[in-house]
């Protein structure tokens, strides 16, 4: 058995990432699910930082990927007050039914 | 004080147009009337001052434009006969002005009238005093602006609309060809200086000029085009059919268009370019078979009509007739002369006509008119004095001016002379005639109009009545006192330089000697019709219902003034309508717009609408469109670096 080099590291960083991105585009049920999708990908992005800093020997990569899950808090958080709010105006966070920016 | 003459109208037209709703009625009344007034006392004065063989000349006012060899000034000219038609204009506009005052006094804008007809004065008094060519064109196209103004004066009615758009399109094919003529002299004689061009028109008698490839006499050509002109503003045959639909406007303004303003320019244009039309036969035979043509031709259809203003329209016409064909045999001083005692008798009778109108509460057609002389005295006596006077009957005035014209013609010994005669004397019995059964239906007889009108009857204010007796003056005095100086002994000391005779042309010289028949016979054939128009409409009234009966296709060309209308109507206007809503349909609406305007918009409606089908408003499409994008960008690069 081989053993972990940084190669299985980004694949599963890459199924991460691409999981997130289906996980937008093949939802049709509720807002949510896209805000954990993008959370997803924030993690995919942040496990190929730790890896790189990991194999590169450098520790700016893993200060990075703090700065970045505590964007994402602010992110999630917000995204789900908006989640809230509309769902106070409209009724309803399903996708499909969110489409006022029709032209 | 020739420059005050000519543009103290103006300041009255100016203030009274702009000002004349500040001001009110009454104060835009007396400003305009005084300055014509003062204008009309001062060209008295000119007058007399230049008859004498004294002030004759040129005031420079200041120059207009200056291109390459064209130089155009502003300058009025003064001669004798530039004072004889200030004197006309300026005295029977005052009265007009005077008139008005009562004539309009229940008309809602009454400033607006009285400032188109200080400026129709002005035009006109422009046009008389002009210096060159191009100044005669302004002054000619400000009394075609000016008269398209007042025909169409009441423009709520659009019958008068049509009259005035049909009069100044009328007026724009004779204009066509004054233009041109214009261009012409210039291109002959190098200027459009009047004093330059005469000194210089017996030099180029002999010249020749290229027209469409053809050698022609360019005096002859240049003559032509501007009696075009002439043809159009005096409403001569084939570009006369403006004129009795003139009657559109106020009666006022017909009596001015009539009398002193609009028709007698063409008249005085002819006169004033004597120089260059006496040495043309060409052109001086044709302006007399015109003129004996209309002559004829509206007196035929003034027998017939039944609107009292149509009669007199229609006669002016005819009396214009007369005129061109005096200058036609070169006898200018008897052309202008019936223009002078004219514009007496027959302001006169379209005043009198507006006094009778107004009378009979704005009732026209004289079939139901009758008996009503001794309700309107005054109207009456001057509507006889005009009449007479009109039909030619001793010693009133017409009868010098028409009866010299007439010997002029016989003696001028050519063909045309003798055609002329001969239709002159036929229009004027005629002439007796109409006016006499003008004369006959709406004063005599019993009355036709319904009594309610009838109780209305009554004598006009003193404002439209004094103008009119006034003018029943000059048409009694006018011909007898002016006959020695404009066409008898004086008239070498009268005219001056103002008009040329050649030896060639001694028409109006031998006036004198024609032999008494000749001479008489239409005094005689006048006095004929008045005796005619009497048996017939008051006498053996059933005649002409008879004749008319009798003669129905005759009675009927003559009553639908031979057609012209309808011909025009059918070779001009309605294929022009035709072309205009050919182009506007299909050239304009079908390919400029179709591909122009309205395809774009059409298109770039269309594709927007295709456009905007992609904005779903899903963001998972939007995320999805970015996502293709981005890995689209990213293979394109990867594919250019590999």
């Amino acid at each position: 058995m081989e053993p972990i080099g940084i190669a299985h590291y980004l694949t599963v960083a890459a199924i991460l990432f691409t999981l997130g991105v289906c996980g937008i585009f093949l939802n049709r049920k509720n807002v949510i699910i896209i805000l954990m999708s993008i959370e997803l990908m924030l993690l995919a992005v942040n496990i190929n930082f730790v890896a790189f800093s990991h194999f590169l020997g450098d520790l700016v990569g893993q200060i990075f990927t703090l700065f970045v899950l505590t964007v994402a808090a602010a992110e999630a958080s917000i995204g789900l007050a908006i989640v809230v709010v509309f769902f106070r105006n409209k009724g309803t966070i399903e996708v499909e039914e969110i489409n006022q920016m029709k032209g | 004080m020739l420059t005050a003459i000519v543009f103290l109208p103006l300041i009255g037209s100016f203030v009274a147009g702009f000002f004349g709703r500040l001001m009110g009625d009454k104060a835009s009344q007396v400003l305009t009337s005084g300055l014509v007034g003062i204008s009309a006392l001062l060209s008295a004065f000119v007058f007399l001052n230049t008859i004498d063989g004294g002030q004759v000349g040129t005031v420079h006012l200041f120059t207009w434009f200056v291109s390459g060899d064209l130089s155009v000034d502003w300058a009025l000219k003064i001669d004798s006969l530039t004072a004889v038609m200030l004197i006309v204009v300026t005295w029977v506009s005052f009265l007009v002005h005077v008139y008005s005052i009562g004539y309009m006094h229940h008309d809602p804008s009454v400033p607006r009238f009285q400032s188109y007809l200080s400026l129709f004065t002005f035009a006109m008094l422009m046009l008389v005093t002009a210096d060159n060519l191009v100044q005669l064109f302004f002054g000619w196209e400000g009394v075609g602006l000016a008269s398209y103004l007042l025909i169409g004066f009441w423009h709520e009615r659009p019958t008068a609309s049509a009259a005035a758009i049909k009069a100044f399109v009328v007026n724009r094919v004779g204009d066509f060809g004054f233009a041109l003529g214009i261009f012409a002299t210039f291109l002959v004689f190098d200027s459009v200086k009047l004093d330059t061009i005469f000194a210089a028109a017996p030099g180029k008698a002999g010249a020749m000029m290229h027209v469409f490839g053809l050698d022609a006499h360019a005096l002859t050509v240049i003559c032509l085009l501007l009696f075009l002109g002439a043809m159009g503003k005096s409403a001569q045959i084939f570009l006369h059919t403006w004129l009795p639909d003139a009657m559109e406007g106020p009666t006022p303004v017909s009596a001015l268009i009539h009398a002193a303003t609009m028709v007698t320019a063409g008249v005085f244009m002819v006169a004033r370019m004597s120089p260059l039309y006496e040495f043309s036969d060409v052109a001086l035979t044709v302006v007399t078979v015109v003129g004996a043509v209309t002559c004829f031709f509206a007196a035929t259809i003034g027998c017939v009509q039944n609107d009292i203003k149509r009669v007199i329209a229609y006669s002016t016409c005819s009396q214009l007739g007369y005129m061109f064909f005096a200058l036609g045999v070169s006898a200018y001083q008897a052309g202008i002369f019936h223009l002078f005692t004219h514009a007496f008798f027959k302001a006169l009778l379209f005043l009198g006509a507006g006094s009778v109108i107004h009378a009979m509460s704005d009732e026209q057609d004289i079939r139901k008119m009758g008996g009503i002389w001794r309700h309107i005295p005054i109207t009456y006596t001057v509507m006889l004095i005009g009449s007479v006077a009109l039909a030619g009957i001793p010693p009133l005035s017409g009868f010098w001016s028409k009866d010299t014209i007439l010997s002029a013609a016989f003696a001028a010994g050519s063909w045309s002379g003798y055609l002329a005669y001969c239709l002159g004397a036929a229009a004027a019995f005629m002439t007796a005639f109409y006016s006499f059964r003008l004369l006959i239906l709406t004063f005599h007889g019993k009355s036709r109009a319904e009594e309610r009108v009838m109780a209305h009857v009554h004598e006009s204010p003193w404002v439209m009545t004094v103008p009119l007796m006034l003018l029943a003056l000059g048409a009694l005095l006018a011909g007898g006192l002016g006959y020695h100086y404009f066409v008898g002994e004086g008239r070498g000391e009268f005219w001056g330089q103002a008009v040329l005779n050649l030896n060639a042309h001694p028409a109006l010289a031998q006036a004198e000697s024609v032999s008494v028949i000749f001479a008489w016979l239409p005094t005689v054939l006048a006095a004929l019709g008045i005796v005619t128009a009497y048996l017939f409409y008051s006498v053996y009234t059933e005649i002409p219902a008879r004749l008319a009966q009798q003669f129905a296709f005759i009675y009927r060309f003559l009553l639908n003034k031979w057609y012209f209308d309808e011909l025009y109507d059918f070779l001009f206007v309605r294929p022009a309508f035709r072309l205009g809503k050919w182009l506007w349909k299909d050239g304009d609406g079908a390919l400029i717009d179709g591909i122009g305007p309205d395809g774009l918009a059409s298109l770039s409606q269309i594709l927007a609408g295709r456009i905007a089908r992609l904005q779903s408003g899903y963001l998972y499409h939007y995320a999805f469109a970015m996502l293709i994008g981005v890995a689209a960008f990213v293979t394109w690069y990867f594919a250019k670096q590999g």
